[in-house]
């Protein structure tokens, strides 16, 4: 018999509630109100008394009002068909809901359980099968969407029966299969998983060493993200998180993107779907959309379901993984989902840490990170989950919490400055403070330097060296004024912004400069130093600045221009010409 | 006592308070609902908290002078606002009862604080909202269903430069939400208002200073409800203007102070970025042609952006104004380095001159060149006659753009940009792309 309730108190969206029989911790219950079922999550239980937040509104409810419980934790529903979805964070599908507002206790299946997939099976009558094997296909848009053994059996099956190839609704029976005490298993094309368990279907996981394109130069070139890898990207507001977030989910060399619109403004993900569907994918040869799955819990969407929003996101992009696909998720922002737990620690009256975020933040967030991650699969094909999180430090301040404790776990930082955001240098990611600590991988080094070319590694730090001199040298300049330091220092000092001016800086917004493939990338690095390691010979500082701007205005212009044609190659011939004037002059 | 009481359906009648505290109080009752309406003793409360039958209500007019025996009725609903075409031109309170001396509205009686709004039955904002000041109009285009602030200090005359802005863009409906406006400022925008020749279509919630803090809380909720439904029963395009939205999150930390809340940063509960959001958010383009549009102030202490309540709203809304005082030209203008209208690229040069983006991004360009002159200048460095050029430019980009003391429209804004760039610049040095010099070049 399942085990019923009555609410004893309210707090905003904290309850308290009596309960009759046993209760698990995380176990989904719902406050039969009004004819309503109010979805809600038990989050703490103290003896009788079960602390419960609510994932809707809590007006109206009273003392006495009755609670279901249902023996399950909050769960998502895995099968073909998410592409393209836009969810809220509990994988209700908003497009199905028809209204205007969403009213409470108002949900929609995450799926369509009238479709039907054209079914293909990969095993036989006799194998031997466990979960997360696949059992056959179905083409979902461009993906070969796997049916597998679903993630809860934990021992070995014989497949009994499986159906022939043939179209099947996700509810119809695909196959049977039994364990080894003759008990027998119908298997459909759907099943579920609760959020918050990670999944370990693989065989194993390895560390991240293949490098994952982003199309971002400075991100790729400086502090490269891998696939299977994890990242963050703190920053102040305005300066830049969501479009870089936006821009590499455009762009990203990945199978499939979730994108976690995690508490951050609904335009925002209008501007998604509204530019998803009609921007290609030159990947797939079709639309943005339909390799991209949006789960969208928006700052003024309830609180709790901000939380579940992140692992819903996780859970699906696990799910793909097990299929041997490469799978980027994106979400922002972490903070809004770490102050939805600081929200009802508060309400619980929990000893607080510090800035009243729950004690446990830093455990919480490295138990989420570690979910992704480059694996190989019993099959001996690989999957892999990259993860990048947004961090919203209040006050812009890397000094609090949720940024320390995302330090601790995350590989890859790309801190967003809010000097380089005011002199609109985007993306304002700042190439020294951020780190990729994959470049310290012997792996991840051999990688790059297959891929691009022997010297790369080297060739970059080169790159970096003129960087941070520029910078050192800009700042005596601030204090001695231009005539303080000799004019080689003012040579050094421009070097360095045709570097920050034509590989660090990206226009998001243009249709060629938004992504830069690997191979032009590598084109960019060897021209950049063949430009910045030429001795120029200047009489007067003036002169330094003069000729380095014209040097930028044309590189701006090949990076605006479509790889090795016509506009591309005459801005070439332009640039080797001012070099050469120059040099001769000299 | 204003008339507060109108509903007949009040049910319950309590009468022993065991505690009060100066915002709350504590009753026990049964069958009492969480966020339900009553009232103490005449004065109007909400249930923010229920432990079996120990139910705690936040009395908005505050406790003082409350009795333990006084009555209290509680009537089995959220606060609502009773909204109609009478709520057009007049002025309530913050529950929404007339304060104009006219009669009661007349109409539907709605929930506050409804339901959210399914982010895929938005649209997305593409009409330009003009300002006719130049310093928004050029430099941070505003568009319909979008939320933004000013930054303000206090003293500066923010209340008078939104006013202006509210009259001058062309909406259906205004309104005005004064949160803990100052009086003066209240019959400011009461005599500008009824002598606009529009006050037909302006409607205003106020809360003044001489009010209590508590009901701050109200005022966002009511003018959103009102805008809700003008916006989504006659696809009306509003404009709600917030002043000022540091005074309601100061009545949000004094309440769950009250409630023994542990604080988060800068005494502001955990909470205040859901708790801003949930108003911000309100700001919609509906597909049908209604929207909400947001302009708010958030007054800050010192300049200082890091303060809790303007770092939670930047996280929120989409971009902020920085007002300035130009101590080179004396005048207050809107700084073009730290505003930002982060929608203005869904309409620039898109809705706009072609030109707009170029001139946009090369005045600024060249005003950020002049500030590092200005700089120089001020470390008694040697100045080229370039960083003259530029420093001679800024002030009378300050003086005829970015000042809010002037009125423009759009076109006229993009040639006065133009003139000023051809009398300090050579046309390579403003790095405009050239079918535009070709064509706007004085
Ligand atoms: N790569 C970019 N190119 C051009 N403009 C950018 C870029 N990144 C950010 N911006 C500008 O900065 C604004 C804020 O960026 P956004 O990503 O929304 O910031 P955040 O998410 O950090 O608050 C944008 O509206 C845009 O005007
Ligand atoms: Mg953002």
């Amino acid at each position: 018999m399942k085990t019923t309730g009555k609410i004893t108190g309210i707090v905003s969206n904290l309850v308290t509630i009596s309960v009759s029989g046993p209760v698990i911790q995380n176990e989904i219950c719902y406050i039969l109100y009004n004819g309503l079922r109010i979805l809600s999550e038990v989050i703490r239980i103290d003896n009788e008394r079960v602390y419960a937040q609510v994932f809707e509104s809590t007006r109206g409810i009273q003392t006495g009002t009755e609670v279901e419980f249902t023996g399950k934790m909050l769960e998502v529903q895995l099968g073909p068909g998410m592409l393209a979805k836009v969810y809220d964070g509990l994988q209700s599908d908003l497009y199905a809901m028809e209204s205007l507002f969403i009213t409470r206790g108002m949900s929609s299946p995450a799926l369509d359980y009238t479709k039907k997939w054209k079914f293909k099976p990969l095993c036989k009558v006799g194998d031997e099968v466990s979960a997360g094997e696949w059992l056959g296909e179905v083409q979902e848009n461009w993906i070969s969407h796997k049916i597998m053994v679903p993630f809860r059996f934990k021992e070995k099956l014989i497949i009994k029966s499986i159906v022939n190839e043939g179209s099947y609704n996700l509810e119809d029976i695909i196959a049977v299969v039994k364990n080894n005490e003759g008990q027998e298993f119908p298997l459909t094309m759907v099943f579920s998983w609760p959020v918050k368990r990670p999944v370990r279907v693989h065989k194993e996981k390895i560390r991240p060493f293949k490098i994952l394109e982003t199309g971002v130069r400075v991100i790729d070139i400086f502090n490269p993200m891998m696939e299977g890898g994890t990242g963050f990207i703190p920053g102040p507001f305005g300066c830049g998180k969501t479009v870089l977030q936006h821009t590499i989910s455009k762009h990203a060399d990945a199978d499939l993107i979730i994108v976690v619109a995690c508490g951050e403004r609904a335009n925002e993900v209008v501007e998604l779907f509204t530019e998803f569907p009609n921007l290609d994918d030159p990947r797939t040869g079709r639309k943005m959309m339909e390799r991209t799955i949006i789960i969208c819990n928006t700052s003024n969407m309830p609180v709790a379901a901000r939380e579940a929003s992140v692992y819903t996101g996780m859970t699906i992009a696990e799910y793909y993984r097990a299929m041997g696909l490469k799978v980027l998720i994106l979400a922002d922002s972490t903070s809004r989902w770490a102050q939805a737990l600081r929200e009802m620690s508060n309400r619980m009256e929990e000893l607080p840490g510090p800035d009243a975020y729950p004690m446990d933040l830093s455990a919480i967030v490295a138990n989420f990170y570690a979910r992704a991650g480059f694996t190989w699969l019993k099959n001996n094909k690989s999957g892999s989950v990259t993860f990048i999180g947004t961090v919203s430090p209040a006050g812009g301040n890397f000094k609090e919490p949720v940024t320390e404790a995302t330090r601790k776990v995350a590989r890859a930082f790309y801190a967003l400055s809010q000097s380089r955001a005011d002199s609109k240098r985007y993306p304002a990611i700042d190439p020294i403070e951020s780190y990729s600590k994959y470049l310290e991988y012997d792996e991840v080094k051999q990688e790059l330097n297959t891929i691009f070319d022997i010297q790369w590694t080297t060739k970059v730090s080169r790159l970096m060296n003129i960087l941070i001199r520029g910078k050192d040298i800009k700042d005596q300049i601030g204090i001695l004024g231009d005539d303080g330091v000799p004019v080689d220092y003012h040579e050094v000092f421009w070097k360095s912004e045709v570097i920050d001016f034509v590989l660090l800086q990206q226009d998001s917004f243009d249709k060629v400069d938004a992504s830069t493939p690997l191979i032009r990338q590598k084109y960019m690095v060897d021209l950049l130093l063949s430009v910045c390691e030429k001795n120029y010979d200047f009489d007067h500082f003036e002169k330094v600045s003069e000729f380095f701007k014209k040097i930028i205005n044309t590189l701006k212009q090949l990076n605006y221009s479509v790889y090795q044609e016509k506009d591309f190659i005459s801005h070439e011939a332009n640039l080797n010409l001012l070099i050469s004037e120059r040099t001769k002059n000299s | 006592m204003k008339p507060l009481i109108r509903s007949k359906a009040f049910q319950k009648t309590y009468s022993k308070i065991e505690n009060i505290t100066r915002a709350t109080c504590e009753v026990r009752a049964d069958n009492v609902g969480i966020e339900e309406l009553c009232y103490v003793h005449g004065r109007p409360a909400q249930v923010v908290k229920i432990n079996g039958n120990k139910i705690t209500l936040q009395v908005f007019q505050g406790t003082d002078g409350l009795s333990t025996e006084s009555e209290i009725i509680f009537t089995g609903k959220p606060p609502f606002l009773t909204v109609g075409e009478e709520l057009k031109g007049r002025y309530l309170d913050a529950y929404g009862h007339p304060i104009d001396g006219g009669p009661e509205i007349d109409g539907e009686e709605v929930e506050i604080g409804g339901p959210s709004l399914n982010p895929v039955r938005r649209s997305q904002p593409s009409e330009v909202i003009y300002t006719g000041l130049p310093g928004i109009d050029l430099n941070n285009t505003i568009v319909t269903g979008q939320k933004i602030p000013f930054f303000a200090d206090p003293d500066q005359p923010y209340n008078m430069i939104m006013a202006q802005v509210a009259l001058e863009a062309k909406s259906d409906i205004i309104i005005l939400g004064g949160i803990g406006l100052s009086n003066d400022d209240y019959l400011y925008f009461k005599n500008l208002f009824d002598n606009s020749g529009s006050q037909e279509r302006i409607i205003s919630f106020i809360n003044t200073t001489e009010d209590p803090p508590v009901e701050r809380l109200l005022i966002p909720d009511m003018c959103l409800t009102a805008a809700e439904h003008f916006a989504v029963k006659q696809n009306a395009k509003v404009l709600v203007l917030l002043s000022d939205m540091t005074l309601y999150a100061d009545a949000l930390s004094i309440v769950s102070n009250r409630m023994d809340q542990i604080p988060s940063k800068d005494s502001m509960p955990g909470s205040l970025y859901s708790d801003l959001a949930r108003i911000y958010e309100k700001a919609v383009q509906l597909p049908d042609g209604g929207s909400i549009t947001l302009i708010a102030v958030t007054t800050l202490s010192g300049g200082d952006i890091t303060h809790a309540i303007p770092d939670n709203t930047g996280y929120i809304t989409e971009g902020q104004l920085f007002l300035k005082r130009d101590t080179e030209v004396s005048k207050i203008i809107v700084d073009p380095f730290r505003s930002l209208s982060r929608l203005r690229q869904l309409v620039i040069s898109k809705k706009t001159r072609a030109d707009h983006s170029q001139v946009m991004n090369a005045c600024i360009r060249l005003y950020a060149d002049a500030a590092y002159a200005h700089t120089k200048k001020e470390n008694g460095f040697d100045l080229t006659q370039y960083d003259t050029r530029c420093l001679n430019f800024a002030a009378d980009y300050s003086r005829e753009i970015l000042a809010v003391d002037i009125s423009s429209d759009m076109n006229q804004i993009l040639d006065t940009a133009w003139k000023l760039l051809a009398k300090y610049y050579s046309r390579e040095e403003t790095a405009i792309k050239k079918e535009f010099v070709d064509k706007y070049w004085p």
